[in-house]
């Protein structure tokens, strides 16, 4: 009998853990691992007595499917451009009051109103970025300002590719001429035997080694994302990150409300706290992202604006494109495609 | 608490069960006063029940349905024909997919013919490295034969995805080896990113699992056996194929399987120390779920290797009845 009271007595004691007595006005965000500078949680309760509690995500797959499956758990969530669109389109977000998000103003007009949001109703930018080469200029010379450069002969087996297929196929297919978004099969095609034909010049085909392999010098070129570009770089002072003159991918992580949020108007203040600009000044600062936030922008001067990388041209960014969400049966078709890249002999 | 992944209700379903579990226990102890088999087999056979034999009926079911649930065999097609399923697309948008230069693809067929190649090289060198090394480790007259177990064995409580890492900082270009034979004034050599780094890698892996069961077999052999063999004229030559190798045959079968599995359906490895080049069929499969998020062509790959493998159980049986060279592990 007394062993059963001990396994009663720690019931209680755990059920007093999950379920907090108190009242507290709290907002629960689910973010990426090691995206955000979490000292602002301690002003945002000062400011507004919200406590924010903080749940992670690795992927945007996992993050989808928990949101579907644990519906309220939820009140602000930071989801990849294409991700948007497809949560948009399955009813899982909320619009944004956006009475309640002044500091919205603040984000650069040529990140409002995109494709896969085009009115802005259910996100706002929190985070972007561009994909391009990452060089090691003690091994480059020339100036690097094509996708061709990846298809030299020069430069066989010093070439590391993003095992990623919207990624590569998307780059190979800009360096074609064609959108990265096309739905012609024929382009789709063309890309592949150009990544069938590169083959034998690729070292490897990595996504989360690459930025370290960089700096220990494993490689002359790599295609990375700007942030793990500036990673390296902050590292190995004979790197340096360029995105191609034929233009690439600009990526955005947003911010969304889900559909089943149960503290709407926290979640509402907490995105307005993210779009202030000493708020995002410390979150970019932290991260080493590209900001979508001008005020915040103007008050990192020019250690902001003078790094290309972080901060590229208009000019480059004209140039590139929004990854659009892409239907099953194109999905089927760039599988099977890229099924035969990973393959080729 | 604020990173519980678990819903509240979960943490009381799990907690009731234990309580009814312990109950459970209680009563059965206070009518028969001593301990019975079936009651502590059950946790074991519920355990079967939800995580083996309930995932292999899932993958059976997504195997023969096609994504609407409806009976096909499309995804078996899908394995012959690693196109089967983009033609199909293609047709129904229009086109046709032999004006464009698609016909069979041999994809999935030639990765399955690959990995069973490479895990025919790395059986063969874990023989030839593991025999020796389990007769060694057994032999009576060797004093360090149980600190050699030991060092094999230690390496297999650090998870085996940091020992491939580990590996690759060995083996990279600016890696230690390259490093010291530059230091010696060698040139470098590029030991990573092809096929054979990756077979290196899973005999790594895998030597452990051959020298066990073999290991295992000779040190319970009746050392009687060989002292009479040598009483009555053989020498040690004789004596070691005569009587020693026919007696530890099982362990060898056992190994070769328990290597040849595993083996077969290696992933990571090829994308670590391969640089991702070529894939072998674990890697497929796993690409086949994740990336292309496609379970039921995903399922039907996987039944194709859970076949493969049913077949070498089946074959072991024949030759080890008794299962005496896997009892070790």
């Amino acid at each position: 009998m007394k062993k059963l009271s001990l396994v009663l007595a720690l019931v209680l004691a755990l059920s007093a853990c999950v379920f907090p007595a108190s009242a507290e006005e709290v907002v629960n965000i689910y973010n990426w691992y090691d995206y955000m500078d979490e000292s602002i949680f301690e002003d945002f309760y000062k400011e507004t007595g919200i406590k924010v509690n903080c749940m992670y995500f690795t992927t945007n797959e996992d993050m989808m499917v928990q949101v579907r499956v644990s519906p309220g758990a939820y009140d602000v969530v930071f989801p990849s451009e294409y991700c948007v669109e497809r949560m948009i389109n399955e009813g899982l977000l909320a619009e944004i009051n956006m009475d309640n998000v002044p500091n919205a103003k603040n984000i650069s007009s040529w990140l409002m109103n995109p494709d896969y949001d085009p009115e802005n109703k259910y996100s706002i930018p929190f985070m972007w970025g561009t994909v391009g080469i990452l060089y090691d200029t003690t091994k480059v010379d020339e100036p690097v300002d094509s996708w061709g450069i990846l298809w030299d002969e020069k430069y066989a087996n010093n070439i590391f590719m993003l095992d990623s297929i919207r990624d590569t196929m998307g780059l190979t297919l800009k360096y074609l001429g064609y959108s990265m978004n096309t739905r012609d099969p024929l382009q789709l095609k063309e890309a592949t035997d150009k990544l069938v034909e590169q083959k034998p010049l690729v070292k490897a085909y990595q996504v989360d080694e690459t930025k370290d392999k960089m700096v220990n010098g494993e490689a002359a070129l790599a295609v990375v994302w700007s942030g793990d570009a500036l990673y390296a770089m902050d590292l190995n002072e004979n790197l340096a990150y360029s995105v191609p003159n034929e233009g690439s991918n600009v990526w955005v992580d947003a911010v969304v409300i889900p559909a089943t949020a149960k503290n709407k108007e926290n979640a509402e203040k907490f995105i307005d706290f993210l779009c202030r600009p000493d708020i995002a000044q410390r979150n970019c600062e932290y991260i080493w992202y590209s900001s979508p936030n001008a005020a915040a922008i103007e008050l990192m001067g020019e250690d902001y604006t003078e790094n290309l990388a972080i901060n590229p041209t208009q000019d480059i960014i004209d140039r590139c494109e929004w990854f659009q969400d892409i239907p099953e049966n194109y999905m089927t078709v760039y599988n099977a495609l890229w099924s035969q890249v990973k393959n080729a002999k | 608490m604020n990173n519980l992944q678990v819903p509240a209700w979960g943490i009381w379903v799990m907690l009731a069960g234990l309580m009814v579990f312990i109950v459970l226990l209680v009563v059965y102890f206070k009518r028969n006063h001593g301990l019975k088999r079936p009651i502590f087999a059950s946790p074991y056979t519920l355990w079967m029940v939800v995580f083996t034999i309930v995932p292999c009926l899932l993958i059976g079911y997504y195997a023969f349905t096609d994504i609407n649930g409806a009976f096909t065999l499309d995804n078996f097609k899908n394995f012959w024909d690693s196109n089967y399923d983009m033609n199909k697309e293609l047709i129904a948008m229009g086109f046709n997919p032999a004006d464009m230069g698609f016909s069979r693809g041999t994809v999935n067929v030639d990765t399955l013919v690959y990995s069973l190649w490479m895990a025919f090289l790395c059986t063969v060198i874990c023989l030839i490295l593991g025999y020796p090394a389990a007769h060694i480790m057994a032999d009576r007259e060797f004093k360090l034969g149980p600190t050699l177990v030991i060092l094999f064995v230690i390496p297999m409580w650090m998870n085996f995805l940091l020992r491939t890492i580990a590996w690759m900082s060995l083996l990279e270009d600016n890696g230690l080896i390259n490093s010291l034979l530059e230091w010696l004034g060698f040139g470098k050599v590029q030991l990573m990113y092809n096929s054979g780094a990756v077979l290196l890698g899973m005999v790594y892996n895998y030597l452990p699992f051959m020298v066990f069961p073999i290991y295992n077999v000779l040190n319970k052999m009746d050392y009687k056996l060989s002292e009479a063999a040598m009483d009555l004229g053989c020498d040690k030559w004789k004596t070691f194929y005569k009587v020693t190798l026919p007696l530890s045959l099982p362990g060898v079968v056992s190994g070769i399987t328990m290597v040849f599995m595993p083996a077969v359906t290696t992933f990571f490895i090829p994308r670590m120390l391969g640089g991702g080049n070529t894939e072998m069929f674990g890697d497929l499969i796993e690409r086949t779920f994740l990336t292309a998020n496609n379970w039921n062509v995903g399922s039907a790959l996987s039944m194709i290797m859970m076949v493969l493998i049913l077949l070498s159980l089946g074959l072991l049986r024949k030759v080890d009845p008794e299962g005496e060279g896997g009892s070790m592990i």
